[in-house]
């Protein structure tokens, strides 16, 4: 990072990268119930991969923000279910639903929006301060 | 140093700190989730005594270094966590919170006694 980070970027970059964690999360959990019959076609559950980005190449400041890098896709096997009556079902009667634990993915969601909410904090925060700061000596 | 400098550094120097501190802790809090991220923090007394003392050397070449630090050279050390976690992340949120809510604070304060050396320079300037 060659521009200077200011607290305003660290934090709005943090809940950007929040909202795409949220997004995948979403994607994931409209998914969880999309079965195929064909293994190779079944939707797999995608996941943010998370970095810090550092403010300067020697980490000595401590300011760093974090970026999503990539969105990996999973590589757990689909789940064969028996249903020979299912429309989608292939000819030995199976079909395949993606390997997705809902259970995980809300507990994931709410983690997520807790971090949204904190980097809120902090930008309020820090906005509060700016003001009174310009206000000084009124 | 004029007298106007002398006036002003003390809250300068810790405004400046505050300040830097509330950027590294704003930031252990946006890392919250990055794997591997390591918690950092400044000894805001050890810096502010070092950014006190420095410039007492009267420097005669600009090669001449420093005697002690100044706010921007403040040290910025690892946080050692209470319980690490598995990822390698030691952000713990609630030691963050804290240390944030406390350091604004502390910059609040120091923005009072700011404003109150100004208003009392203020009203000796009008002699009222």
């Amino acid at each position: 990072m060659a521009n200077k980070l200011t607290i305003f970027d660290v934090a709005s970059r943090s809940m950007a990268a929040q909202q795409v964690r949220l997004n995948t999360i979403a994607s994931n959990l409209a998914n969880a119930a999309s079965v195929s019959g064909n293994p190779d076609t079944v939707f797999r559950p995608i996941k943010p991969v998370f970095e810090a980005q550092y403010h300067d190449v020697m980490e000595k400041t401590g300011i760093a923000t974090v970026d999503v890098t990539a969105i990996s896709k999973s590589s757990l096997p689909p789940e064969k279910r028996y249903a020979p009556n299912h429309p989608s079902a292939d000819r030995e009667g199976y079909v395949y639903a993606p390997p997705i634990d809902t259970n995980a993915e809300m507990i994931d969601m709410l983690e997520s929006s807790r971090q949204y909410q904190n980097n809120i904090e902090v930008l309020s925060t820090a906005k509060a301060l700016l003001i009174k700061t310009l206000n000084v000596g009124k | 140093m004029n007298s106007l400098d002398a006036l002003f550094k003390a809250d300068a120097t810790a405004l400046s700190l505050r300040q830097k501190r509330l950027e590294i802790l704003g930031s252990n809090i946006a890392n919250a989730a990055t794997p591997h991220f390591k918690a950092r923090d400044i000894d805001f007394e050890a810096a502010y005594k070092s950014a006190m003392n420095s410039g007492e050397l009267t420097k005669t070449a600009s090669a001449h270094i420093d005697v002690g630090g100044t706010a921007q050279s403040a040290e910025v050390r690892y946080r050692v966590p209470l319980s690490p976690s598995l990822d390698g992340n030691t952000v713990e949120l609630h030691v963050e919170q804290l240390q944030f809510a406390e350091n604004a604070t502390h910059y609040e304060a120091t923005l009072n006694f700011l404003n109150g050396r100004i208003n009392s320079m203020r009203k000796a300037l009008k002699g009222e």
